[in-house]
């Protein structure tokens, strides 16, 4: 007969879970160069990060975090926290939720999205800091494309549809309701699909 | 590693009964088909209707009115597909009546199976609950009529543990000429049921939650109510449910129900003395909690509580490295992140509603158990609230400003 792991993770996602690093103590941000919060508590994740900043060097030198959320929620925010410090803004502004989850040593498909959110965090913090120092310029806004007009669904939407589990065209459609109407983003959608997959999964 | 282990899951599921295992062990050698006529067969067909009678006589029934079915879902399934096939052609005289009527509060099992009869013309009406999950009676005077056919309403919540008044509903719905189930699933074999007192059509049993073996349950289907099998081709069960007999699970059934006829009468009030010192230690070591499900109208063993600002998962796993094992309202596991319909239903805001988790004691929980958990939890609350975006002491959200 087999017996259960120690755990249901991994042993590095237990450690971050057990000890997180680098939580902010208190509620006082005024001593950070950047906030940044993304999520909402009725979906059940919410994270802030906060960044200090060389402004000479454009280098992450602190970052601390809240979390509301699973254990995964918990430890992909504590493991970029560590990620980030001694990256240049623009390096940190690309860490993509994949590498956080390679860092943890793999998440469960359907815990992908719990550490989207925390690189999400960290490029509103770092957007912030940007805004605060007069280099509006260099804020690098999400921007998304609408692929379905009908529903009015945009290429982040099949993001995270992928990201929560959709894997075919048929389940990207039953949590979007993408092309459920004219049916003429299909192709478009299809293409966005593989990529996302590839990009999340290696798929 | 862990002091202790406590199992406060009961509602998942329950470990054997030492005496079912007993029972369950001594029988491994007996495989015989109870439909053949040797022997072996014979042996088989002995053992399962002694199980059908130790069944049929805790809940006040006939022998020739279980059906034993491979599992509670099962048994609902059947009872509400059973509907479908009423207002069409097996059962002549139900045609006229096309609507069901059940709660937001029940099973998945019951509310998935009622969606998909909604896709096959069946109308579905679902009844609301109050804030402590107790069904509105006058929300189903209102509801039941002509088109009604069948209600189905659970006795006991798996999430919450309230208890419904079955028996009054039961009137109701026969006055108005409707059949009447209940899952009782949660409920037998922790609050007396008697089929005739509650006057249901349809009472689903399973043998996991009660210390019995996982994969075997019983229907009540009252003698003269119109039947019609969800699994067909096979002379089981009286025509009833095809398939040949899971008799090690049934074994493990009756013994199961036996063992509950002993053991109940005197684990309610202690398991209600625990359940209240649980509650009243959690009042007062932990800030900002809100109990769920009906004060007195409630199961003994359930106690289901959310936590401002945590979610639901990471309390969980933090209380099961410290080795207690509990369960979430949040469905976070299945990345879906919906919190708890049954909460929800109760009024209960989404934000509690993930950080909300169910104690379910048992009959082997005690005061040593309660009062280690009662030592860890505190601890662990304060922990996620730190790291948490969502609490800030005295009740304010950083995310509001």
């Amino acid at each position: 007969m087999l017996q259960a792991g120690e755990w249901a993770y991994s042993e590095t996602l237990k450690e971050h879970f057990m000890n997180p690093k680098n939580i902010l103590q208190g509620e006082n941000t005024d001593e950070f160069d950047g906030v940044g919060m993304e999520g909402n508590l009725q979906c059940g994740d919410q994270m802030m990060v906060v960044i200090k900043v060389d402004k000479e060097k454009e280098v992450i030198t602190d970052c601390q975090w809240k979390t509301y959320g699973c254990a995964s929620a918990i430890a992909s925010t504590s493991i970029l926290s560590e990620m980030v410090k001694g990256r240049t803004l623009d390096q940190a502004f690309h860490i993509s939720p994949k590498e956080v989850a390679q860092a943890l040593g793999g998440l469960p498909d359907h815990k992908i999205h719990c550490s989207v959110l925390g690189d999400k965090a960290l490029r509103a913090a770092i957007n912030n800091y940007y805004t605060r120092n007069g280099q509006e310029d260099k804020v690098k806004q999400e921007q998304s494309k609408v692929i379905c007009q009908c529903m009015s669904i945009t290429d982040h939407d099949i993001e995270d549809a992928v990201l929560e589990g959709a894997r075919t065209y048929f389940e990207l459609q039953e949590r979007t309701k993408l092309g459920t109407v004219c049916g003429q983003c299909k192709d478009e959608a299809e293409v966005l699909l593989e990529k996302f997959k590839h990009i999340h999964f290696g798929v | 590693m862990a002091d202790m282990k406590v199992y406060f899951d009961n509602n998942a599921t329950t470990p054997l009964h030492p005496e079912v295992k007993k029972e369950m062990i001594a029988a491994m050698e007996m495989f015989g088909n109870p439909s053949s006529m040797h022997s072996y067969g014979r042996e088989a067909r002995a053992n399962v209707e002694n199980a059908r009678r130790k069944v049929a006589d805790f809940i006040g029934a006939t022998e020739k009115e279980i059906v034993f079915v491979g599992s509670g879902s099962e048994a609902n399934n059947t009872v509400l597909s059973l509907f479908v096939c009423g207002s069409s052609q097996c059962i002549p005289g139900s045609k006229m009546r096309s609507s069901i009527i059940t709660t937001k509060i029940e099973h998945p099992c019951v509310l998935e199976t009622s969606e998909c009869l909604g896709h096959r013309g069946v109308r579905v009406k679902y009844l609301d609950v109050d804030q402590y999950g107790k069904v509105d009676l006058d929300q189903l005077a209102g509801m039941l009529g002509d088109d009604v056919g069948l209600v189905s309403i659970m006795m006991a919540n798996n999430e919450i543990g309230t208890i419904q008044d079955i028996e009054s509903i039961a009137k109701m719905v026969h006055e108005s000429g409707a059949l009447m189930h209940t899952d009782a699933v949660q409920a037998v074999g922790k609050v007396p049921v008697d089929v005739r007192k509650l006057g249901v059509d349809f009472l689903t049993i399973s043998a996991h939650k009660i210390y019995g073996p996982k994969g075997v349950g019983a229907l009540f289907v009252k003698k003269g109510v119109p039947y019609c099998p969800l699994i067909r081709g096979g002379h089981q069960e009286l025509g009833r449910r095809a398939g040949t007999e899971n008799t090690l699970g049934i074994l493990g059934l009756g013994k199961a129900v036996e063992m509950r006829a002993l053991e109940m009468p005197e684990e309610e009030d202690r398991l209600l003395e625990l359940k209240h010192i649980l509650r009243k230690g959690i009042e007062e070591s932990i800030d900002d909690i809100h109990f769920n499900g009906h004060p007195t109208d409630a199961l003994a063993s359930t106690l289901n509580v959310s936590f401002t600002g945590v979610e639901g998962e990471a309390i969980l796993l933090y209380l099961d490295i410290e080795g207690i094992a509990v369960s979430t309202g949040s469905a976070c596991a299945s990345g879906s992140l919906d919190p708890s319909h049954v909460l929800l239903a109760t009024g209960v805001d989404a934000e509690l509603a993930h950080g909300s988790i169910r104690f379910s004691m048992g009959r082997e929980s005690s005061r040593q158990e309660v009062d280690y958990l009662l030592n860890v939890l505190p601890g662990i609350i304060e922990r996620i609230r730190n790291m948490s975006t969502a609490y800030i002491k005295g009740g304010l959200h950083a995310a509001s400003r």
